[in-house]
């Protein structure tokens, strides 16, 4: 019998590591792998992990992940591109930047969009400033994996009093003809006054094993608003992590909407810090989970100065062998009085064999607030389904009406017009929406 | 004055009222905890030899654990070489009567308001009283003894019926179960044992009384509920402390044990000594209270008024497993200054159409932190379970912080799971509205916390029910304003 040695995954990572872009982040890479080789990746003890068991998955889909070299067979990606959105497109293959895949049309004069390396050479100072400022290696290990190891990355940067008509969109696009591992950053900044769309989306193409780590620092000065969208689709054997902080100043708008519908298993650790006053934030999410996927949103909301107002809505239906883990915390600190913050988690349950695991959670210090959170789980209510059925739908429609009217209030609040017919079409396929 | 008045106003110049300390003669262990210890209490008891393979069992598991970090609490480390594990007022000889009771200890108990006496057997309650570590006195035993129900000490049912104590004990919460339950399963030295036959609904409230008196002692008791089939038990647990400048331990473990058709219902008013007003001294309880629904259509509820103790850890849980069964948690958590209270329920869902419902209302004032942490897990098999919780927090001053930690596991599709929780400050416009009507303002704090509450403390049988709310008053004196 072959007794299986101990892998040291923290090693196969740190192996892998090629480029720097300078020596200050030459060094804060070393800091971040040493301080990963210190504490390990997360065991399935590690309360934070206790539902996605990242580590167990990467062990059992990587036979190494020192990857030496990577395919890249995509020439083309108009299927991942939204109908009808006029914007800056901006793809990464495999964690490198795609010129030639790309287009970026908005005026540099409104807004920076550039590959990460190359700003942090040509806007040094500005990048410096925000990268791995708001967001602390420390805070999640695959924070640290990512801050070690990122290839490539977007910047941006919004120049003040602008309102940028043309959404950024990026697409990752990963090629698993053979494994990969792909690890890359956001790092933005909307300045004062301004609006920008920004809006992801992950797609995984070949049968191989995936993994992919992403870290995102926004920062949202005074006034400003982003409008945040994030589509995860990445089907088969892929493995992703997202770490994402925005950073709210005073009076600030963020609205987020985090699709997720595919994958091995998709974490996100989505942290939005309300470091200002007046502020509103409307965070939204959607799962949408089939086969063996696994969906874990772990969603911070910090209230830190207080007259802010944050609303956090998350759905989920879960069907087949899918899991869905949410857990949301709202932070109200000692200062932030007169805050007013809302959570509400809905999930469905349409097979046998699905779970959720769900653990919202309200930490507060500030006694003037108002602050609640709501979260449920069941299935389709019968009533209903025979209703439908006596007026002569068939159960699936039924059933997929139902569905579709369970997603429809996260979708409606979806303000452009062409991203909300897309994502309403994505929704609608998923659910097998057929009236 | 209508007689609520009068309760609020006795109580508004009252601090810790049962913090005085009586001059017992008292038999201790010497201090700290080794085997020998262990030893010690068991022959103290003069206890069967099973009984100390069980306890060196459980301390051999014990020094391997460590203690839980999770709760959401901060202390010094505690120094469990430092207490003393047995301490039992001293006996002459076996008691015959109540009236062969040490005076010292009927005035104990008087000022307690417990009778243990003939002359308030109106009131109808059954009542153990334990001191320090032992049961000291347990009243109306003859008459629960003609229906069958066995009510008496820990150590007498050991003695007594060997039979069911080594049948039920730690088949609830098994000795390894966690930190503080094998250390009480190790050192544990009395509690309460009841036991209700088959088809018996028992006719009065029973009733435990745990003072700890002994300085530099720990209290470790253990209390074991079982209730056969369609029988029926309410139960009560009080406790007090004397006020003093350390720390003292209480680790008690509780297990309720229900047949088919079975209930219990188990209430309890913690008002053990919280520290004074900078968070000195001060009881650390870290109680691990669980009942199991074996039987189909069994129901276990549990009530808990927690005002008391500096640190409170306490999750009492049900274990559905008989299908149709049913638990029940109701709570109120009050802390006040430096108090720290991290409490809530388990729900297990295991067995068919169970059901469970949470109601907890955690008030914080002062600089404390008060935590609800409750987990409500659907087992793969528990089909049409259905859940509902609900755990609000009610924040005076701005300096006190109120958590929630609700976890929701379901693994089968038919289960129906509500949660809901809020937060909110105690309403300026209804203290107003009472002060514009000549009701002052602590008064009128007392009176919203007790509307707030009601949910609750309608739960608790009647005569606990008055000592809760003037208790709530209390604990929050001096919080507003």
């Amino acid at each position: 019998m072959n007794v299986a040695t101990k892998r040291d995954l923290v090693s196969e990572l740190a192996a892998s590591r090629t480029r720097s872009y300078s020596p200050a982040d030459q060094a804060l890479r070393e800091d971040a792998l040493t301080y990963l080789k210190n504490t390990g990746l997360p065991i399935s003890k590690t309360e934070e992990y206790r539902f996605a068991p990242v580590t167990r998955i990467l062990e059992k889909n990587f036979d190494s992940l020192t990857l030496s070299s990577q395919v890249n067979t995509v020439v083309s990606v108009n299927e991942f591109l939204i109908e009808g959105l006029k914007g800056n497109i901006i793809v990464f293959v495999n964690g490198s930047y795609a010129p030639a895949l790309s287009k970026i049309v908005s005026n540099p004069d409104q807004i920076i969009i550039k590959p990460l390396s190359k700003a942090l050479v040509e806007n040094e100072e500005v990048v410096s400033a925000l990268l791995n400022q708001k967001e602390d290696y420390k805070k999640d290990p695959f924070s640290a994996v990512n801050t070690g190891l990122w290839s490539e990355g977007l910047f941006f940067h919004v120049a003040k009093h602008t309102e940028v008509k043309e959404p950024v969109y990026l697409l990752s696009l990963n090629d698993a003809s053979s494994a990969v591992s792909v690890h890359t950053r956001i790092v933005g900044w909307v300045e004062e006054g301004s609006e920008v769309t920004l809006i992801e989306r992950f797609e995984t193409t070949g049968h191989e094993a995936a993994f992919h780590t992403q870290v995102e620092e926004i920062s949202v000065a005074k006034e400003a608003v982003l409008n945040y969208y994030k589509i995860q689709n990445d089907p088969g054997k892929s493995i992703q992590v997202c770490n994402t902080l925005i950073h709210q100043s005073d009076h600030s708008h963020v609205n987020t909407f985090t699709l997720t519908m595919n994958g091995e298993v998709v974490r996100n650790n989505f942290s939005i810090a309300i470091d200002g006053e007046h502020c509103e934030s409307h965070f939204h999410g959607l799962y949408l989970l089939t086969g063996n996927t696994l969906a874990d949103n772990h969603t911070v909301v910090d209230h830190i100065k207080p007259n802010s107002f944050s609303n956090e809505l998350y759905k989920g239906v879960m069907d087949g062998h899918s899991k869905g883990v949410f857990n949301g915390k709202i932070y109200v600190r000692p200062q932030a009085q007169m805050t007013n913050a809302f959570q509400s988690n809905r999930n469905v349950l349409l097979s046998e064999t699905s779970t959720i695991n769900t653990k919202p959670q309200l930490e507060i210090w500030a006694d003037d607030v108002k602050c609640s959170h709501g979260c449920t789980t069941g299935q389709l209510d019968e009533e209903a389904l025979f209703y439908l059925q006596s007026r002569g739908i068939n159960k699936d429609s039924a059933r997929a009406m139902l569905l579709y009217a369970f997603a429809s209030d996260v979708i409606a609040t979806i303000k452009d017009e062409t991203l909300k017919t897309y994502f309403d079409q994505l929704i609608a396929e998923r659910l097998h929406k057929n009236f | 004055m209508s007689k609520d008045n009068q309760v609020l106003e006795e109580l508004t110049s009252k601090e810790y009222e049962h913090g005085w300390t009586v001059n017992l003669e008292a038999d201790e262990a010497p201090r700290g905890l080794n085997e020998d210890t262990v030893r010690f209490i068991s022959a103290k008891k003069n206890e069967p030899e099973w009984l100390l393979e069980w306890r060196l069992k459980a301390f051999r598991m014990w020094v391997k654990m460590a203690e839980p970090k999770w709760p959401n609490v901060h202390y010094p480390p505690i120094d469990y070489q430092d207490i003393i594990y047995y301490s039992a007022p001293k006996k002459k000889a076996s008691l015959n009567s109540i009236d062969e009771v040490d005076p010292e200890l009927i005035k104990t108990f008087e000022k307690l308001g417990i009778s243990l006496g003939e002359q308030k057997r109106l009131t109808g309650i059954a009542v153990d009283a334990v001191i320090d570590s032992v049961s000291v006195a347990t009243t109306f035993k003859d008459k629960l003894s003609e229906l069958g129900i066995i009510f008496c000490s820990f150590s007498e049912a050991v003695k007594e019926h060997p039979e069911l104590i080594r049948k039920y004990l730690g088949s609830v919460v098994p000795i390894n179960d966690n930190y503080f339950a094998a250390l009480n399963s190790a050192v544990f030295s009395d509690g309460s044992f009841c036991y209700i036959p088959k088809g018996v609904r028992c006719p009065m409230e029973l009733s435990t009384y745990f003072r700890i008196n002994a300085a530099n002692t720990g209290q470790f008791e253990r209390t074991l509920i079982v209730a056969e089939e369609g029988a029926y038990v309410s139960y009560l647990e009080g406790c007090t402390a004397p006020m003093r400048d350390e720390n003292q331990l209480h680790a008690a473990v509780v297990e309720l044990y229900t047949m088919k058709d079975a209930e219990i219902k188990y209430s309890t008013v913690q008002n053990w000594y919280p520290g004074d007003k900078n968070g000195k001294g001060g009881i650390y309880n870290f109680v691990t209270k669980r009942g199991l629904c074996f039987g189909d259509h069994s129901k276990i509820s549990w009530t808990q008024v927690e005002t008391g103790s500096a640190i409170t850890w306490k999750y009492p849980s049900c274990v559905l497993k008989g299908d149709y069964s049913k638990g029940e948690f109701y709570s109120v958590a009050v802390t006040n200054n430096y108090q720290q209270a991290d409490t809530g329920t388990k729900m297990i869902h295991i067995g068919k159409n169970t059901s469970s419902r949470i109601v907890s209302k955690g008030i914080s004032a002062g600089k404390s932190q008060n935590s609800y942490r409750g987990q409500v897990q659907i087992m793969k098999r528990a089909s049409n379970a259905r859940n509902f919780s609900q755990c609000d927090s009610l924040l005076m001053g701005d300096q006190c912080g109120a958590h929630t930690f609700p976890y929701i596991d379901v693994e089968n599709n038919t289960a129906r799971i509500e949660h809901e929780a809020t937060t909110s400050k105690i309403g300026e416009d209804q203290i107003f509205y009472c002060q514009q009507r000549g009701i002052s303002e602590e008064a009128a704090v007392a009176l919203i916390v007790n509307g707030y509450a009601k949910e609750v403390l309608n739960q608790l049988p009647m005569e606990f029910a008055v000592e809760a709310q003037k208790l709530l008053a209390l604990t929050l004196e001096g919080s507003v304003g």
